[in-house]
This record gives structure tokens, sequence and C-alpha cells, in this order.
């Protein structure tokens, strides 16, 4: 069971302003049935031009529910220009936090309450070109860009976690990763030449240097997010020594795993000639 | 506030009868079973009863029982031992509403070269033979099928799948964690080559499962270490845990016919009363062909976890195929590959119950739950709009709705 502040729990278990305002000046909807979550706000404005009056319905967990009632408690009162500049943090720390993994309950009151704003205005709910990276969710680029900018984000994980972008058939994960690089930038990886003059070898030590960092980089992660690890043993000449840990050392696929797959990224990122033996125990 | 514990498939309350059988293996009895000395040996003998207790409950020979630590090493264990005693072969089949201990072998696989069969399922949640039996090839190394969902409850034929792979000299594994100690099993009268079972699923505690392994299959070691359990699994037993299987497999044999007769009762009633008292609600699996104690239902246009958080204040533990439970994205990759709509899946709740659970249980359920549920759909847009007449389709945007499933 999910870690919920008792704001949270209280919130969800005693909802304010649920339903619809009658005759609202505004309606604003997001999400789908398809992704479990939903929000539709309605509002009303008095002659002063704030809200006075609003309410949500949701379908969603108790985070979407209690991130609804909390945005209707914060928005009561405001004019629509101050309204605007709640974000999704504001509802968070109202409700004493959220699971990381919720917090796109906490996105998505944000966005139902612009849609809104938008539907006021009479503004187009689509006003800019966009692309929809994850088809899943139905997340565009923008969003994913404007999330990660005012949440500080850097991570896939965290794009997930606050978008829902890349949690279903995970196709769109190299576009996210490409958002976030151009976003916040990432040092290039230098290829092996660079480091060299023209006509030159590497030396041994710049070779286990680049052998190590490619490792790092471009090796491990993937063969630790199945369960299993790899360790330099030794490099002689252009021979690589490794040993085989975890999942991989019972593997029966570990010697297609160190050719295909970790020989052939070494040969791409330090040197053509290099050949991966495992070394056993 | 009374606790009506209804996440049997989930895990089952120990048995006091079972405590009490393991308590000495704490304490006085505390002897390796592989030492030399008597005072080992004897423990020897008390691993040799709870070995012949657990091969009486499945109809097995006591030697073709290997003690695991749970039912994902057994899986895991029967998968990659196979493959490894036939290097040569390099695809398997599987179905998509595997346990995620054989989903995720298979994706694992499939991630180091091997050719993974998905095999897909019915509304029902039932499998189609003809596909089974087209899906095999001459390099099919195993073909691993559960006896019994874990979250619908709904039975393979799993006698007649392993008698399609014997006709072609394929070896055939069952995950049957959910189905051992609820459903009578006999395999001395089954094809079936290695199936797979789990202690805390049965009253046994959590840590402890078994791998049965027909006399004459061919196997190698996942576990490499000693010469325990006959060279097939290394490691020292764990001896208490296994005594407290051997017991839990007498107590569930003891007690199958009442989980056919009371629990099953119980189980159709709190679904009949439910489905009356609810509008909007349908069962998912097979309605006939499932184990007695499982019941999966879907209340539409709303979210589980809302239905799980509510059940939760009145005491009362299920388990749902909600996404948002898990902190995954997508509802239960079970309902989804069964094809049971987005207005339902998300809603689902599962109900399994066990021989402790009583008449008062389920009548405490069946007074609360229209009133959950009414109070959430109160809060869900589609439901309104369901009730207004429009299809939830009109409602907004995003959200590609075809089902994606690894492979």
């Amino acid at each position: 069971m999910w870690d919920y502040t008792d704001k949270v729990k209280d919130h969800f278990l005693h909802p304010r302003n649920v339903g619809e305002v009658e005759n609202p000046d505004a309606i604003g909807e997001v999400g789908s049935l398809a992704c479990g979550d939903a929000l539709r706000l309605t509002f009303k404005l008095d002659e002063n031009k704030r809200i006075q009056d609003i309410k949500f319905q949701t379908f969603g967990c108790a985070s979407a529910i209690a991130s609804s009632s909390a945005l209707t408690e914060i928005a009561k009162g405001m004019t629509l220009e101050e309204a605007e500049k709640i974000s999704n943090q504001d509802l968070a720390e109202f409700l004493g936090g959220l699971p990381e993994e919720k917090m796109h309950c906490s996105v998505m009151g944000k966005e139902a309450l612009e849609a809104a704003i938008a539907n006021y205005r009479g503004e187009e709910a689509v006003k800019e070109d966009f692309e929809i990276v994850c088809k899943c969710f139905g997340v565009t680029d923008k969003e994913i860009e404007r999330v990660a900018t005012e949440n500080d984000l850097t991570s896939l994980e965290q794009i997930t976690d606050f978008t829902k972008a890349g949690g279903g058939c995970q196709a769109c994960h190299p576009k996210i990763e490409a958002i976030l690089t151009k976003l916040w930038g990432k040092k290039p990886v230098e290829p092996a030449e660079n480091l060299v003059p023209a006509g030159q070898k590497l030396t041994n030590l710049q070779k286990i240097r680049l052998i190590q960092e490619t490792l790092e980089r471009e090796i491990l992660p993937p063969i630790r997010s199945d369960g299993g690890d790899l360790e330099l043993i030794d490099v002689a000449g252009d021979t690589i020594y490794v040993a085989l840990r975890g999942s991989c050392s019972f593997c029966p696929q570990s010697q297609f795993t160190l050719k295909n797959f970790v020989e052939a990224k070494l040969r791409e990122f330090v040197s053509p000639d290099l050949v991966v033996e495992e070394v056993k125990g | 506030m009374k606790t009506v514990y209804l996440d049997n498939n989930a895990t089952t309350r120990t048995a006091p009868e079972v405590v009490e059988a393991m308590l000495p293996f704490f304490s006085e009895l505390y002897g390796n079973a592989s030492s030399m000395h008597s005072f080992g040996g004897q423990v020897g003998k008390h691993l040799a009863r709870a070995r012949e207790q657990v091969a009486a409950l499945i109809g097995a020979h006591p030697a073709e029982i290997i003690f695991t630590s749970c039912g994902t090493e057994s899986n895991n264990a029967a998968i990659m031992g196979t493959l490894y005693s036939y290097p040569e072969k390099k695809h398997i089949v599987i179905c998509r509403v595997e346990h995620p201990a054989v989903l995720n072998v298979g994706h694992h696989l499939q991630a180091r070269g091997y050719r993974v069969t998905e095999l897909g399922v019915d509304r029902q949640g039932k499998l189609n033979l003809d596909e089974l039996r087209a899906s095999l090839k001459e390099d099919t190394a195993l073909v691993s099928i559960m006896a019994a969902n874990n979250e619908t409850g709904v039975l393979f034929p799993i006698d007649e799948i392993a008698a399609i792979a014997k006709e072609r000299g394929i070896p055939f594994h069952t995950d049957a964690v959910q189905a051992v100690g609820k459903i009578p099993m006999d395999m001395s009268r089954s094809p079936i080559d290695l199936l797979s079972l789990s202690g805390h699923k049965l009253h046994a505690p959590k840590g402890i499962g078994a791998l049965y392994l027909r006399k004459g299959t061919k196997f190698s070691p996942f576990m490499i270490g000693g010469h325990q359990e006959g060279g097939r699994r290394g490691g020292t037993e764990n001896v208490p845990y296994i005594v407290g299987l051997g017991r839990a497999a007498e107590f569930v044999t003891d007690h199958m016919e009442e989980e056919n007769t009371r629990v099953r009762a119980l189980r159709d009633r709190l679904e009949t009363e439910l489905i009356q008292r609810i509008p909007n609600t349908l069962i998912n699996g097979d309605p006939l062909n499932r184990l007695p104690n499982t019941s999966n239902i879907s209340f539409e246009y709303i979210e589980g976890e809302s239905i799980l958080m509510l059940l939760n204040e009145e005491g009362i533990c299920a388990s749902s195929g909600s996404a948002c439970t898990s902190g995954s994205l997508q509802p239960s990759h079970v309902l989804r590959a069964m094809g049971v709509p987005f207005t339902a899946a998300h809603g689902s709740v599962r109900f399994s119950l066990s021989i402790y659970n009583t008449d008062a249980d389920v009548d405490h359920v069946i007074k609360v739950m229209p009133p959950i549920i009414e109070r959430i759909r109160e809060m869900s847009p589609f439901w309104k709009d369901y009730q207004a007449g429009k299809p939830p389709s009109s409602f907004l945007t995003g959200g590609d709705v075809e089902h994606h499933v690894h492979g």
C-alpha cells in the first residue's frame, strides 16, 4: 500500500467540491479512460472575476482524487491570472507530498485548470505544433518539455512518474531521452580517435580508461537492469578478460551477450580490434 | 476493527498446526540433515517425511520432489534447468497471462536470443489448443503454461496441454502455485513433467516451495552446490520450513473438500449478491472452470485503488488489477490479455477466500461494497456520462487503447 500522507488520505476520504457547477462559465477536461486517470473541472466566476465556485469529477486513484480536491480548495477565490500560476508542486505541497510515482496526478490537476481557463477564454485546446511522443498515454513532446522544465526532471523515470509518458510499451523511450538531452544537454561521447593524434595508437592507460568508461556508460546499465553484472578482470593487448556475475553467470545466452553486445560496444567505442574473453569464477 | 482477509491468492495464513510442527526445528532439533552424527541424522528423517507428505499431495514419488525457496525459484529452476539440458533448442512456449515468475523469465530469455511464443487467451481467459499445437517447433525446448491463473482463478487444461507437448517429445512445465492445495492434482495419472508449488499459498510460511520433477526428465541444476536434493538443488535444507510445507500438504489435503464446497459456496454467494446489488458489475474469467476460492469482479467506470482504499477503511483486505496499486501505469496484463475493456479493467477487484473465511466475512463485504462503489462512482465523470447516455469515448483525448505486451 502507498505511503500516503494524512492530508492525502483526508482529501481522498473527504473530498471537497465534488460534482459539476451548475451553468458553469468554463469546463476543463484532461485524461482518458484508457489512461486510468481523468479529471473534469467546472468553475463559475463572481462579479469581480474571481473563481466563486469550482467543482471536480475524477476517475482515478486516491492521489488523483486528493489532487483534484486540493486544486479546487486552492483555486477558489482566485482570479484567473492568479489561478494560472498554480503549479503541480503547489498541489503536491498542499497535500504534504505525493509518492514520486503519483506525481502525474498533480500534473493532471494543473492541466485541467489550464484547460478550463482556456475554455473560458475561448482558446483552442490545440494551440501549438506538437508531436505525440507516448502513444500509450497520449503525451506530447511539448508536455514533456514543460513538465521537465517546471519540475527540474532529468531522467526518463521522472518523466514517467510525472506524465506517465514511457510507462506503457516503452517504444517512446529513445524519443523521451532525446527530448531530455536537447533540454538539459549531455556530454557527448568522445570517440576514441579524438583522444590520440592521427596515426598513433591508444596507450594502454588510455585504452583501459576508455574500456572502463564504456563499460560504465554503455554496457553495465542494461546488464544490471536485468539482474546481471560484469567485472573487468584484465586487459592484455587487444584481449579483454571479463567475469560474468549475477544472473549473467548462469544465463545460457551469456556467450551471445558477450560477443554481440559487450564486444560490439567495446569495438564501437574503444577499438575495432578488441576481443572479449570470459574468465570463469 | 476486525480484519476480513480476502487476499489468499497473495498469501495465506500459516495454519497453527503448521507452526506447531515447525517449532521444534528452530530449537532442540537444529542438526544439519547432511551431518554424519545421529543428532543431524534424526532431522533427515523428518525431511524425508516432509518429502513424502508433499509428494502425496500431488500424487508423486518422494524422489520427484525438490525443495526450493519459493514458487518463483521453482519456476526459474524448471525453465532454466530444462533449457540447460537442451542447449541446441532455442524456443519456448508460454502464455500471455502467466505470473511474472514465468512471463519475465520469457522476456529475459527473449533478450538473449531465444524465441518465446506467448499464447493469447480469449475473453474468458482460456487458451486455444490449436494455437498451442501450431506454435510447437522442431527446436521447442519447453512448454510452460500455468495451472490456474492467480488473478482470475481460471483453470487451464494442463493434462491435455502436457499430452500435446509429449506427442512432440517436448517437456511440459506448469506453474501450479495457485492450484496446488485448492484442487486435486495427481501426477501419477498426468503427463506433466515439471510442476511448481509454493508454501505460502497453501498455509505454510513464505520462503519455501517445491519443484516436482518427473523421474527421467532431463534437468540441469539451477542452484549448484552440495549434494542436497539429490544434487538437483544445492544448499543446506531449510528444515523448519520444509517440515512446515509437509504438514501444510496434509492440512490442505484434509480441507480440500471444504475448499470445494463451503468456500466455493461463500465465493459464489459473494459474487451473486454483489452483482445483484451493484449495477455494471461483471465477473472476469470463465465462470465455471475456475478455482473455488477466487473471484475477480469489475466495477465499471471507477478505479480499483480507490475501491481498495475504502475497503481497507472497513477492515477488508483484497487486491486489484488496477495499475495504480502497483506503480505500474497499465492495468493488469491478465485482464488486458483477455480483452477486458478499459471501462472494467481499471476497476477490478480480486477477492480470494480460504477455509478461514466465514459467512460473517462475506456478509460484511456484501454490506459495505454497494455504498463504496456508489460513493466512488459519484465522483467519476465517466459514470455521469454513462448515466446520461453518453459513450465514454466521447470524453477527452489521448491514450492508445491497443494492448501493449512485450514481444
